[in-house]
Parts: structure tokens; sequence; C-alpha cells
């Protein structure tokens, strides 16, 4: 919390005053500042594209390629899963809430009875179990990957709603916040180092892109044909500073979704998407 | 344009984030030098933040640090160039620049190299 609280300090979010009564919209509105403060030019809206939204030139690309997205055949086959009958005989839209569609931007959501963090792949584990199935492997991508892939395209256009309520959900909220902001690995550096200090900015060639507006769009397709989940991108970046991080799936990086997707709220979902 | 197009081809390859192991695995057998060591993805991979303006094989270098240039006039002192690049956080604690020596991220020889290569710019 502290060590979060000075993340922001030292990013210039906080303005110098550390607001101990930092709550997620705060924080979310902090940010969002910050942004807008460095880059006037650019609207939050079209932070959904990533870097892109900071190079016109290969969003002109990206335009083309999802005119005819390279990755269709992937979307059948997650369709063709998501509509098989589980074991039981029920299908997934019989139990998650409201067929499956418009939910995508209601997770991770706390689960108070459990206690815990809760994504849209464990809310699909659950039903798979509760069909006499067994669960599916965070960041596979022949399984998770592929029908959510689909799945989550029921809910394009929904606006990103997370919320935190309550002392126990506010506690993994701040968990995932205090990874976001904390440096790790051989190379020194937090999320915040790259996704906000230097959103906009070029690593070598690769342009950098801010963390709203990050978690709208998974799984995304790198390459064209490479599938990838948000959780296994998270595994990437840690990866790249030398880090090694918790797996897909663990509570630390379902907590660092939760955050994560916060900073996302009132952007619209949008899957699956092109990538470089 | 052009330019871009190239950088962004070279982009994914040439990331620090893509450091590969295999790279390492294959230390070359002539000595390197400074400028080897400064250029090397996996090791100093200075280019993924700064330019070299006096370089002319520097290209599509990053952004998030300032050009090195005019070094010498900058650092009449050398070891405080060499205290910086060992660990920037040390003068700024907000940096984006990993504290080469003090993770180890070189060897001390290896920073006493990229010392003089980063002086002679
Ligand atoms: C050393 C720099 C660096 C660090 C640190 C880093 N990333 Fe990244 N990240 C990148 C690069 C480069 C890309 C690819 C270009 C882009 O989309 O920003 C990327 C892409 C992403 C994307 C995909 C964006 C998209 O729209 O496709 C997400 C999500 C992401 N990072 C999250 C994180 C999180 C969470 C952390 C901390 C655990 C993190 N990153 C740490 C460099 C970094
Ligand atoms: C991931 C980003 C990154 C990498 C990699 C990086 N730097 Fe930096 N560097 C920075 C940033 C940001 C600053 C400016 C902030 C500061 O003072 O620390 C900086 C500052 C410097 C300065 C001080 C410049 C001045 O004008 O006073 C020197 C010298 C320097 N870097 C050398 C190096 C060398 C040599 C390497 C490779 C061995 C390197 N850097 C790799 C980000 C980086």
């Amino acid at each position: 919390m502290k060590k979060a609280i000075l993340g922001l300090i030292g990013l210039g979010l906080l303005g110098g005053a550390v607001n101990v009564m930092a709550s997620p919209e705060s924080d979310r509105q902090e940010m969002i500042k910050y942004y807008t403060t460095k880059y006037p030019n650019i609207k939050i809206d079209d932070y959904v594209y990533g870097a892109l939204a900071f190079d016109a030139d290969s969003k002109a690309q990206y335009d083309a390629i999802m005119e005819f997205p390279p990755y269709e055949s992937v979307l059948e086959k997650g369709k063709k899963m998501w509509e098989t009958p589980l074991k039981s005989g029920k299908t997934y839209a019989d139990c998650l809430p409201n067929g499956g569609k418009n939910i995508a931007g209601n997770y991770p959501y706390f689960d108070e009875k459990a206690g815990k963090v809760v994504t849209l792949i464990d809310a699909i584990n659950a039903c798979r179990v509760a069909n006499g199935e067994q669960a599916y492997k965070p960041g596979d991508k022949a399984t998770t990957g592929t029908l959510t892939a689909y799945m989550r395209t029921l809910s394009d256009g929904m606006l990103m709603n997370i919320k935190v309520e309550g002392p126990k959900a506010l506690d993994a909220y701040e968990d995932g916040k205090k990874t976001f902001f904390s440096r790790a690995g051989q190379l020194n550096f937090s999320c915040a180092t790259c996704h906000v200090q230097n959103a906009g900015v070029r690593l070598r060639s690769e342009l950098i892109s801010p963390a709203v507006g990050h978690t709208v769009h998974w799984p995304v397709f790198r390459g064209g044909d490479n599938l990838v989940e948000l959780q296994t991108r998270y595994v990437g970046c840690f990866k790249s500073v030398r880090h090694i991080s918790a797996p897909a799936g663990s509570e630390k990086l379902n907590n660092l979704e939760y955050f994560h997707s916060y900073l996302s709220n009132g952007l619209p979902m949008k899957a699956s998407v092109f990538r470089k | 344009m052009r330019i871009i197009k190239l950088a962004v081809a070279a982009g994914i390859a040439g990331m620090m984030v893509m450091a590969s192991s295999v790279q390492a695995q294959q230390a070359p057998k002539k000595e390197e030098t400074g400028k080897d060591i400064a250029y090397n993805k996996s090791k100093g991979n200075c280019l993924a933040c700064h330019g070299m303006p006096t370089q002319p094989d520097a290209q599509s270098t990053g952004l998030y640090g300032p050009p090195l240039i005019a070094m010498s006039a900058r650092y009449p002192d050398k070891a405080k160039l060499r205290a910086k690049i060992w660990d920037a956080t040390a003068s700024n604690p907000h940096t984006s620049m990993p504290p080469f020596g003090k993770h180890k991220v070189l060897t001390e020889q290896e920073i006493d190299k990229v010392t003089d290569f980063i002086h002679s710019l």
C-alpha cells in the first residue's frame, strides 16, 4: 500500500500530496489525468487500441488487417466449443449469467463467499466442474484461449464495469496495485515504469501502450495467428525484465488483473484483436 | 516513413524484452569491446533507450533516456559516469534505467569498458 503510493508519487500522479484515502476511483482518475496531461491530443477512448493510439500509420495497418482478421478459424473453433454441451448436457450459456452475453466487462469480480478474485476463466472453469468436466488450464491457447476468443465476442461493446466493494475486495485490489507499481526482476522495472511513465515512448522501436485500455480486448492474436491471453502477456512482460513470474491463474496475477481491469472502467470491450 | 516501417519490422526482435538466452550462450570468442557490450541486446542494450547521435550504426534507438552525446564534456569526472551506469537509481530513484552494476546485469570489467565507450561519445 505504502509502496504503491510511493510509486504514484514517483510518477507525479499525486502531485506530492500523500493521498492516504486513495480509492480505486481516485486512482483511475489520477491515472487518466496523468496521461491526458502528457498527451492532450489523444482521447482516452482511443487507448483501447494500445500503442496504436500513438501511431497513425500502424493504426491504419491494424484497421486494414481487422477487415479480414487472419484468426477467424480460431473463433469458429471457439464457437463450436462454446456450443458443445458439457457432460451434464448443459451448455456454458446455461450456467453463466445472462447466457454468457454482455458479461465479460464484469470480470474479474470479488467473490465475498470465496474471499477471492474470480476471473472470467475461473467462472468458465467453475461451470465446467459443476457440469462434470475438468477445469481448463489458465493461459492454455487450445482451451481457455480458443474458447474465450469466441465467448468474449458476445460482450463486444459492453463497457468495462469492475466493482471494488468492501474491505476484502479492496485488499485484493491493493495487492494488484502493489504488483503493478513494484519494481521487479534483474532489470528493475515495474509495470508502471513502462506502461505509465513511458507510455507513448519508444523502447527500441517498440511503442509502449498505456495501462488504461489494456484489459478490454483479449485475447490478442500477435502477428495474426499467435493467440495470447491477458495473463500470458503479464508473464511475458515479467520475463522481459528477467523476473520469474507467478503463473497465469495464480492469486497474484488474478489480483493484478482485478486492479488493471478497474483502470479501464467505462471503456468498451472488443474481442479479439490483432497485435504486432 | 520508410524508416518507421523498417523500425517496426525490426522491433520485436530488437527489443530488450526478447533478450534471448541463445545469444548469451553463444558468447563470442573475440573479446567484446565496450561498444559491443553497449549494443548487445542481452547485455547493455543501451540502444533500447538511448540514441547515440555520433554513431551512424546506432539505428532505430529508443527514447526512454536522453541521447548520449558530448559525454566527456558533460561528465569530466569519469567516475561519475561509471556510477550512473552502475546504478542510475542512486541519482534518480524514479529512473527507468536498469542498475547494471548493482543488479549484476554487467560485470565490473564490462562496466569499465562501456564507461570508456560512452565517455568517448
Ligand atoms: C520493459 C518494459 C515493460 C515492462 C516493465 C512491462 N511491459 Fe507490458 N509491454 C511491453 C511492450 C514492449 C509491449 C508491447 C507493446 C505494447 O503494446 O505496449 C507490452 C505489452 C503489454 C500488454 C499488451 C497491450 C496490448 O494492447 O496488446 C499488456 C496488457 C501489458 N504489456 C501489461 C504489462 C503488465 C501488467 C506489466 C507488469 C507486470 C508489464 N506489462 C510490464 C513492455 C513492458
Ligand atoms: C530501459 C531504459 C534504459 C536503458 C536500457 C539504459 N538507460 Fe541510460 N538512462 C535511461 C533514462 C530514463 C535516463 C535518464 C534518467 C536518469 O537520469 O536516470 C538515463 C540516463 C543515462 C545517463 C545520464 C545521461 C545524462 O544526460 O546525464 C547515462 C550516461 C546513461 N543513461 C548510460 C546508459 C548506458 C551506458 C546504458 C547501457 C549499458 C544505458 N544507459 C541503458 C534509461 C535507460
